[in-house]
């Protein structure tokens, strides 16, 4: 099973993500954002970084990059896509995923480890946590402040407190409902602010990225039949 | 430029310079380019080892690290932009460095600041403080380098002129080593990058050279304007082009842009070279040559390439969608010839512009109060333990520091075993059992009461902070920055520094393999305290076991000489007491050594024992700093002030679980270092029993100690 690495100019963590994915027993490879095809890759990763320097807007700018459209049929086909941090807001800008990320109700760039609250098991992020587990995973990013109009997303991941208690002093952004993932209905796109890849060895904050970077790897089997093999 | 020196420029051409010529020779000798107060000075220092492999001159010092790893280091300053701009002064800093860095063929791991304010009840000094942790955060997290660690100090001596240094460290494999040479004549000079416009237009020479008096905001147009992005995409195609052996040298555009990009490399190879101006890609038309020339726009590099590979180096350039000019061609000879709108307008010796620049020797005289200020004893102290405990908690350069490193990414590429907020920091060099461990270190208050101890306490300082890594000191870099070398006083502090550098890293056996000095730090005539700021890195091999988190029932140990009756330069002399005087403590190399020895032997044999170096508000402040983040409490065995916070060098605390504190005692005992008992660790409360005063709930001195920058910055935005 082969997942792509998107890489945007800017980007910064996919030889993190592909590191991370890579030890849990994936097989990853580098995509340029001007490739145009997928064939021969089951899933893709949109790593975080500061894609097209972040410029105009967060992912205003790689949406349109020729990669965009092989992404968007691959998640019209229901095989696993997964945003993190720059990632998940490509996919809001590229309307895969609702809602937007702007910038911190303080204004001001967040890097450390945050808490968060599993909220739902049935996505290709979560599906090997148990429903309120809490995990500890690094945040890192000036826009993580999750904002949507009138649509109800389906929630991932929550901030929390270390007890699990979702409070407004556990909102280290500003996020609506201290929402910190986010997935489509059906559970195959998904997208979440905090780094998973930076939690997975012992010397890190924690190892808790691994149980979600496991659901990913581990979705990868049950890819839709048929789905992508043209 | 000084009529003496247009004198010299005449009598080397034969003529008088033309226009762009004088533009070239009066940004090249400016101070900041050609070192000419200090350079008679920086000869004696000790540049030398075996595992040395590039130092002092090139864009990085270069030290072999074995198995055919090396590491690129370099530190330097932007004070100057940064007050003008912050912001943009000091993501520029960061650009600069990353360049110097990546030049040496090597991919930049790692990046640390040093900065310095004054005093945060000022908002001025609140916009400035902001502006610049925003720059670095700006420029650092969004170029995709992590920013690791640093160090802040504020003081009312930096309040006209605060200093933003900024230390990079980077890896690379043996056979990547790129040096900054033209090559031979027939090479091709490849500008790569951002176009040239006129943004920092002689920076060097109006900012970096002179003080600052009211008119400082009239110097904003000379500041650069980064683009991390740009940087971004360049670190990634040059780290191609070196992976692919496709060039011969390379030189970063920094300080004099293209006049030090093509003069040094073709100086450093003894040959010629033809610029040609009308090819260099530009951001705006209608450029002059002498803004072409001196032009400091950000994010431009000088590749100098086999002809026969050009073409493949502006394929790659086109990959990593980088814009890519051919300016020049090394020629045999000495010249280098500059062409503009089709016609020659320089013709200058290249080395002239670098090696005939002037050395100065400017006159040195020791203050006359200093043997006054050094004979002053200390006011009666009438502050309770508990009072100068939360005194020094509360002051912002002791205080938590996470208000400003949580602005920084400081974890991207995995490698961060210690972070922000520590000693050092330590990254582990992947796929090896490496530890690269790193400090920077810097004093103004300790320094300007007496610039030699001060330095070599700096240095035996920053050993021990990454000794207690579990590192073996490797190699120095070091800042120095310091008022007008136009006064003879300015000019004793940097040469008392100097030989305060030079002493401690011979005795350490550590080379100095890089450094930078920067003058003219003065507004209004005053000048800032000297403040030489020390970086030094260190290997750890192999890494150590992780230090075991504190806990209940630890025993509390202190290593190293006893301390003295002195509490000369200490955070508690400047914070609680106010009055700077006494002469601070000498090292002791022999007992520092083996401190440093006892440090690294602990770490490695003692598995978990966490070590914590005894610095900036002594014994009492280090624990305390350990017990807050913990939120466990103690009972304290440290009843006098200079106990307590006196900082005499040397020294560390090493907490293990209580049964396993001999075998401590026996390390200490084979290596010859003293140890002392100084506490035991439960509930949570401080507890002095032999002081008589009341416990101090942990929780309280969290409350102090987390507000004393955050409470500050409460509500200032960049602007």
């Amino acid at each position: 099973m082969t997942v792509g690495i998107v890489t945007f100019p800017g980007t910064n963590c996919e030889q993190d993500v592909a590191y991370a994915l890579d030890a849990l027993g994936a097989a990853t490879v580098p995509v340029w954002h001007r490739e145009t095809s997928l064939d021969g890759i089951e899933a893709v990763v949109l790593p975080g970084g500061f894609a097209h320097g972040d410029y105009l807007r967060t992912g205003a700018i790689a949406r349109f990059s020729p990669i965009m459209a092989a992404v968007e049929k691959m998640a019209a086909e229901g095989r696993p896509v997964l945003g993190i941090c720059n990632g998940f807001q490509i996919l809001c800008e590229a309307g895969l995923l609702p809602g937007a990320l702007i910038a911190n109700q303080d204004l001001r760039f967040i890097c450390r480890p945050v808490q968060l609250r599993v909220e739902s098991t049935d996505s290709i992020l979560t599906r090997a946590a148990t429903a309120g587990q809490v995990l500890t995973i690094p945040l890192n990013s000036y826009e993580g402040n999750y904002v949507t109009g009138d649509t109800t997303p389906n929630v991932a991941l929550r901030y929390c407190d270390t007890e699990g208690a979702v409070t407004d002093a556990a909102n280290p952004n500003g996020s609506r409902d201290s929402i910190a993932g986010i997935t489509n209905p059906t559970g195959t796109v998904a997208g979440l602010m905090p780094h998973p890849e930076r939690a997975i060895e012992d010397f890190m904050a924690s190892t808790d990225g691994r149980v979600l970077l496991e659901s990913f790897v581990a979705s990868l089997e049950s890819i839709p039949v048929g789905a992508g093999r043209d | 430029m000084t009529d003496d020196e247009f004198g010299a420029v005449n009598n080397l051409l034969g003529r008088p310079p033309a226009d762009p010529e004088l533009a070239m020779y009066s940004v090249m000798w400016s101070e900041h380019c050609s070192y000419k107060s200090s350079r008679a000075h920086l000869g004696g220092l000790p540049t030398d080892a075996p595992w040395v492999v590039v130092g002092p001159g090139e864009n990085a010092g270069v030290v072999d690290l074995g198995d055919g790893w090396l590491a690129a280091i370099r530190i330097e300053s932007h004070n100057h932009p940064s007050f003008v701009e912050p912001y943009q002064g000091a993501a520029t800093g960061v650009g600069g460095i990353l360049r110097d860095i990546f030049t040496m063929g090597a991919r930049p791991v790692g990046l640390w600041n040093q900065i310095r304010f004054g005093d945060l009840s000022e908002p001025h000094n609140r916009y400035l403080f902001n502006g610049v942790v925003a720059g670095i955060g700006g420029y650092g997290n969004a170029v995709g380098v992590p920013t690791l660690g640093g160090e802040v100090e504020f003081d009312p001596s930096y309040a006209g002129n605060p200093l933003v240094n900024v230390m990079c460290l980077g890896i690379l494999r043996h056979d990547q080593l790129v040096l900054g040479t033209a090559g031979s004549p027939g090479t091709v000079a490849v500008l790569l990058g951002a176009s040239t416009g006129r943004d920092g237009i002689g920076g060097a020479s109006v900012l970096a050279s002179a003080g600052f008096d009211e008119a400082a905001g009239a110097k904003r147009p000379s500041v650069q304007v980064g683009d991390p992005f740009e940087e971004k995409k360049l670190i990634e195609a040059c780290l191609d082009l070196y992976e692919r052996g496709l060039v011969v040298g390379v030189q970063d555009l920094g300080a004099a842009g293209l006049t030090c990009a093509a003069s040094e490399p073709a100086a450093r190879a003894g040959v010629g070279m033809d610029l040609n101006l009308d090819a260099v890609h530009l951001r705006e038309p209608d450029m002059t040559a002498p803004e072409l020339l001196m032009s400091e726009s950000q994010e431009r590099m000088m590749a100098f390439v086999a002809p026969d590979q050009v073409e493949e180096v502006l394929g790659i350039a086109a990959k990593w969608e980088i814009e890519a000019s051919v300016v020049g061609t090394v020629s045999s000879g000495d010249r280098l010839r500059v062409y503009h709108n089709g016609s020659q307008i320089v013709d200058v010796p290249a080395a002239s512009l670098t090696d005939e620049a002037p050395v100065l020797r400017r006159p040195i005289a020791r203050p006359d109060r200093i043997d006054e200020i050094w004979g002053r004893s200390d006011p009666a102290v009438n502050t309770p333990l508990d009072a100068a405990l939360l005194g020094l908690l509360d002051d912002p350069g002791l205080g938590d520091r996470s208000w400003i490193y949580e602005q920084f990414d400081h974890m991207l590429f995995l490698n961060t075993v210690q972070g922000p907020g520590r000693d050092g920091s330590l990254l582990r060099v992947r796929g090896t059992d490496k530890g690269l461990a790193v400090s920077s270190d810097g004093n103004g208050w300790m320094c300007q009461l007496d610039p030699r101890r001060g330095a070599e306490r700096l240095v035996y300082e920053a050993a021990l902070n990454v000794a207690v890594l579990g590192a073996r000191p490797l190699a120095v870099v070091d800042n120095l920055n310091f008022g007008s070398p136009e006064k003879p006083n300015v000019m004793w502090q940097f040469t008392e520094t100097l030989a305060g550098l030079g002493d401690a890293c011979e005795a350490l056996g550590v080379p100095i393999v890089g450094g930078n000095v920067s003058f003219y730090n003065e507004t209004d005539g005053r000048d800032i305290f000297p403040t030489p700021v020390v970086g030094l890195l260190g290997l750890a091999e192999p890494i150590p076991s992780r230090p075991r988190p504190v806990a209940e029932d630890m025993v509390i140990l202190l290593l190293g000489p006893a301390q003295s009756a002195s509490l000369a330069g200490s955070a508690y002399q400047k914070t609680i007491l106010g009055a700077l005087g006494g002469r601070p403590t000498r090292i002791e190399p022999e007992a520092g050594g083996r401190s440093i020895e006892l440090a690294i032997r602990l770490s490695h044999v003692v598995p978990g024992s966490l070590l914590h170096d005894v610095s900036q508000g002594g014994t009492l402040i280090a624990l305390a700093e350990l017990l807050i983040e913990a939120g466990i409490g103690a009972k304290i065995d440290l009843a006098s002030t200079t106990d307590a916070f006196g900082e005499d060098p040397h020294r560390f605390i090493c907490l293990v679980p209580s049964g396993q504190e001999a075998d401590v005692v026996q390390l200490a005992d084979e290596v010859g270092c003293a140890v002392r008992t100084i506490g035991l660790t439960g509930g949570r409360a401080l507890s002095f029993p032999s002081s008589g005063i009341d416990d101090i709930p942990v929780d309280k001195l969290l409350t102090v100690w987390a507000g004393s920058i955050r409470d500050r910055m409460q509500g200032a935005v960049h602007e």
